[in-house]
């Protein structure tokens, strides 16, 4: 036995005690700007980890630097918050140095997609089970107010008072393109909705990515009013649901189909077309998960929110722990004894 | 015919030929074989960073160099008694490392018009007595091989691989070593292959055979065993050694082992190594940068292992920020850096150390971090525990220097017996009762590792600046004072528990040439023939080079003067210097290349005229 096992054996695995969402607000002053979508983020995952049944000690929150990144403070878990855009990789090697543990990761749109980009797509593409919870507020908020890779082509802030020149990522696709196995997009403004996706990423085996539209009251107010804001959301957001059709508006009078592979909004009230038009969610599949992604920067098309894709394949620590334990089966477990005495050796008299 | 039977007390042999000709392997073999046979040995292998380089041309080279003999062999010495040349190029920038006499076997066959031009000879060396002064023999060793194995109807690619087995079953015959070793290595290599098992083979036995029928060579040697110390021995790399110390390191600790590294050279092997040992439970994860390598190290160290990561000067590099943040969460991470030339990408597979003042100072505001050097190959071995071991004590991330020519370079190891290493004793914290991850062990400063999973200990860390003791976030401007100074004096105090500096030689007198890290054998070669001549010279050499041992200052004191080697313009002496306050005569060789003894006897000549 190894001094880890060793030392937590008497752990217990089942939390003793019913946790509320208190038990997981640590100590610390939440230093967010009064008005920051964050605030919401923070709640709804205090709210969701109660129901989970993983005792506090086994979860750690892992992040990088920006506002956002401050996260692991306020969460009365373990916590790790790292350096610019690493979180990923810190997480990664927490996780597979030790499965056991529910490994969380929050960050930024700068942190998790400019920084630390080449550390996401690996992440994913490995598929670890870690969770990521990416703040997207399409602005650098810690900084004051730079443009992100997320922001707008044209975007005027204090680095790019000209208009920003660079095209943005769109993260979703990203991550699909990556091949994460779970991916998600919530709304800091609607709470159920983020409480589901949190939900489901939990209990999800693997990477799990969720972009968190988050409004930066400060550096970047409004970014996503179009799509939180009671008077226009309905007609612009439409909320994914497995095995349902693709029905949106405020009136559910608008569906989705599909025009060989281009996505088209119609009405269902123009009596051309019925809800069997419709395109109906399927969480497992690819392409459509790749198309839904894109109708993020399509002009006339809701924006999709809720589980995009959600799939199950082999993690990277299971296959590590299976060469592992394959290895101990065949060759018994490594001692200095055996170690010393391995390869080629000759004795001098 | 019976031949000359010559005994020898120490002989230096260079093979060489075109980066696919397989002269590492033929090398490596012969080094086994000799070492099996008793011999002590140093091995230098030497190789252009191209994995292909064009065929024949002078920087497509590839060398292997082994010196070994009846006696203490500390360097692959300084120049070479045979040289084995696979073609024109290879005779050609090997030949200024041959000595006057010594033996050239040269592949007549690879000596073509094509291969001459390449190398830039208007006529053949083998035939226009431009070799005179060295015993030739040139060997059809291309031919040769062809006839060997002619039946096996093999493609003429195959029988070209083979012919480095022709040359090495000559080498074997010249110095009387046996071939079952190289047997039982082919056969294992190729065990999914017969045919290429049975075509190495006979070739290898041709080579030998040449040796003992034809008539061009007039004498065979024997080097007989060393006297080394009594015990198990194994040939060891430094890589290799290094891997297995950190191995030892895990399982005398009994924490499992976290490798997060990218490949580079010349540390990959460090990687390979351990990628094999899985019943260790070693993880290794081959990160998607070197950023990754440590900071998955490091997660992994927050986790409860042994977080390591390894790598060469560009990669270092690029771990500088993660390395503070290493320092800011004071957790436990071996850093190994095998330095190559340098600046940039500079000359990857050569060796230099030049990475001594990026190791010590290489990282935003004062970010203090222990550095440990290796000296020699299997010293790589105690090195590498070492690291772990300070690592764990003083919850600090290490640095282990080693280098391109110690990470290549074999050496025959002396096994330790397992109850001779210091034992490393860890415990996690799991006392909820007073917890505060930043309090800290009156005699270390260490501060408590409470890992994830541990119920009652949830806390927070992170690269912002901490508040003593609770560890909470602090701008405050004095607690930053005091935490900046506590983190210096904790690896200050490292030196309390190192065991003072052993001077070889004389503990005064007139020079002591003082070295660190690879430099060891040449240093030693050239110290102890300046000796046996009478000269009031001794060598120290520093393993600890932050913090330095406690009685280094009163060492420096007791000498006139004090020369320091070192395969960089100076940095060892700079920090000697700013440290202790004395002149320093310096000796620099940046050349991608180790120091010869010679280069070290010249100067120490010049200095007690
Ligand atoms: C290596 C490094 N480069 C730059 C910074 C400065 N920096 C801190 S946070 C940040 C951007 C944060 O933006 P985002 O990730 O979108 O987070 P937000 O603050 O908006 O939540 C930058 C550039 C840093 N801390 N470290
Ligand atoms: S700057 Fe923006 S993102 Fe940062 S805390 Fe303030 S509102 Fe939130």
């Amino acid at each position: 036995m190894n001094l880890i096992d060793e030392t937590l054996k008497d752990t217990p695995k089942i939390p003793v005690q019913k946790y509320t969402p208190k038990d997981f607000q640590s100590d610390q002053d939440v230093r967010w700007c009064p008005g920051c979508g964050d605030y919401s983020i923070l709640a709804q995952v205090q709210r969701v980890l109660p129901e989970l049944n993983i005792p506090k000690h086994d979860i750690v929150f892992v992040s990088g630097i920006g506002c956002s990144s401050r996260f692991p403070y306020y969460m009365d878990t373990y916590g790790f918050h790292g350096i610019h855009g690493r979180a990923a990789a810190i997480a990664s090697g927490l996780k597979v140095a030790r499965p056991e543990l529910s490994v969380w990761v929050a960050t930024g749109d700068g942190d998790g997609l400019s920084i630390g980009g080449n550390h996401f797509i690996h992440l994913c593409r490995r598929n670890i089970d870690i969770k990521i919870i990416l703040f997207n507020n399409q602005i650098y908020g810690l900084t004051k107010g730079q443009y992100s890779p997320t922001s707008e082509f044209g975007k005027v802030t204090k680095s790019s008072p000209y208009g920003s020149p660079d095209h943005p990522f769109n993260p979703l696709l990203v991550a699909l393109g990556a091949e994460a196995s779970f991916v998600a997009r919530g709304l800091d403004r609607d709470p159920k909705l983020l409480q589901t996706i949190i939900r489901r990423a939990a209990e999800h085996k693997g990477t799990a990515f969720m972009e968190m539209y988050q409004n930066c009251n400060v550096f970047n107010d409004g970014a996503f009013d179009l799509f939180t804001d009671k008077e226009t959301k309905d007609d612009n957001v439409i909320v994914l649901e497995n095995g349902k059709p693709m029905i949106f508006g405020k009136e559910k009078d608008k569906g989705l189909k599909l025009e060989g592979f281009t996505p088209v909004a119609i009405s269902l009230k123009d009596g051309k077309h019925t809800v069997d038009d419709l395109i109906v969610h399927n969480e497992k599949n690819t392409m459509l998960s790749f198309i839904l992604a894109r109708m993020t920067n399509l002009p006339n098309l809701p924006r999709p929110v809720g589980v995009l894709y959600a799939v199950e394949r082999p993690t990277y620590e299971h296959e590590v722990t299976k060469q592992i334990e394959s290895s101990i089966n065949k060759q018994g477990i490594g001692t200095l004894e055996k170690l010393l005495a391995h390869g080629e050796t000759w004795i001098i008299k | 015919m019976v031949k000359d039977l010559k005994n020898l007390d120490e002989v230096t042999i260079r093979f060489a030929g075109d980066s696919g000709d397989g002269m590492q392997l033929t090398g490596s073999q012969f080094t086994t074989t000799t070492a099996l046979l008793g011999n002590d040995l140093s091995t230098l292998p030497d190789y252009p960073a191209e994995i292909r380089a064009p065929a024949g041309t002078l920087f497509g080279v590839s060398g292997f160099q082994i010196h070994f003999g009846s006696k203490e062999i500390s360097t692959p010495g300084d120049t070479c008694d045979v040289l084995v040349a696979m073609n024109p190029a290879a005779l050609k920038v090997n030949l200024r490392s041959l000595r006057d006499g010594g033996i050239i076997i040269a592949n007549r066959d690879g000596f073509n018009d094509k291969n001459l031009k390449l190398a830039g000879y208007d006529k053949n060396p083998l035939d226009d007595g431009s070799l005179e002064k060295f015993q030739l023999h040139s060997v059809d060793i291309t031919k040769l091989t062809t006839l060997a194995i002619r039946e096996l109807n093999l493609s003429t690619k195959v029988v070209e691989r083979s012919k480095n087995f022709f040359a090495l079953g000559m080498m074997y015959w010249m110095f009387s070593r046996p071939l079952e070793s190289s047997i039982k290595w082919i056969q294992e290599k190729f065990k999914k292959s017969p045919e290429i098992v049975d075509a190495n083979i006979r070739v290898l036995k041709a080579g030998y055979n040449f040796g003992e029928t034809t008539e061009i060579f007039l004498a065979r040697y024997e080097v007989k065993a060393a006297e080394l110390h009594p015990g198990r021995y194994r040939s060891m790399t430094g890589n290799e050694a290094t891997a297995w110390g950190l191995l030892a390191a895990s399982a005398k600790s009994g924490l499992d082992l976290f490798l997060g590294s990218y490949p580079i050279t010349p540390a990959s092997e460090i990687l390979h190594e351990l990628s094999h040992h899985k019943n260790f439970r070693v993880k290794t994860y081959q990160a998607e940068d070197e950023i990754a390598g440590i900071t998955s190290a490091i997660g992994a160290s927050y986790g409860g292992a042994i977080g390591i990561t390894t790598t060469s000067g560009p990669g270092l590099a690029l771990k500088t920020e993660a390395m503070g943040l290493a320092v800011m969460l004071e957790l436990p991470l071996v850093i190994v850096n095998v330095q190559r030339g340098g600046p940039s990408t500079g000359l990857p597979t050569k060796t230099e150390q030049a990475d001594l003042l990026q190791a010590v100072h290489g990282r935003n505001s004062e970010a203090p971090i222990p550095v440990i050097a290796s000296c020699t190959p299997a010293g790589c071995f105690d090195a590498a525990y070492e690291a772990v071991r300070i690592a764990l004590k003083y919850m600090t991330p290490v640095i282990l220097l080693t280098d391109g020519y110690l990470a290549n370079g074999a050496e025959p190891w002396l096994i330790p017996d397992v109850n001779s290493l210091q034992d490393i004793d860890v415990k996690f914290h799991t006392d909820t009762k007073n917890f505060f991850p930043y309090s800290r062990d009156e005699k270390t400063l260490s501060r408590p590792w409470a890992i994830p999973g541990t119920p009652g200990l949830e806390h927070r860390i992170g690269g912002l600046e901490k508040e003593h003791i609770t560890g909470n976030v602090s701008y405050d401007a004095e607690n930053h004072d005091f935490m900046v100074n506590l983190r210096h004096q904790k690896i200050e105090g490292i030196a309390n528990d190192l065991p003072d500096a052993i001077i070889e030689g004389d503990n005064t007198g007139d020079l002591l040439v003082v070295g660190w890290g690879g430099t060891y054998g040449a240093i030693k070669t050239a110290v102890q023939k300046k000796r046996i001549e009478g000269k009031s010279v001794s060598h120290l050499h520093l393993k600890y080079i932050n913090p330095f041992q406690k009685n280094i200052g009163d060492i420096l004191k007791k000498f006139k003067y004090i020369l320091v080697p070192e395969l960089n313009l100076g940095q060892l002496s700079q920090l000697l210097q700013a440290k202790y306050l004395i002149p320093v005569i310096k000796l620099n060789k940046v050349q991608g290349l180790p120091f010869k003894a010679n280069e070290i006897e010249a100067k120490i000549d010049d200095i007690l005229r």
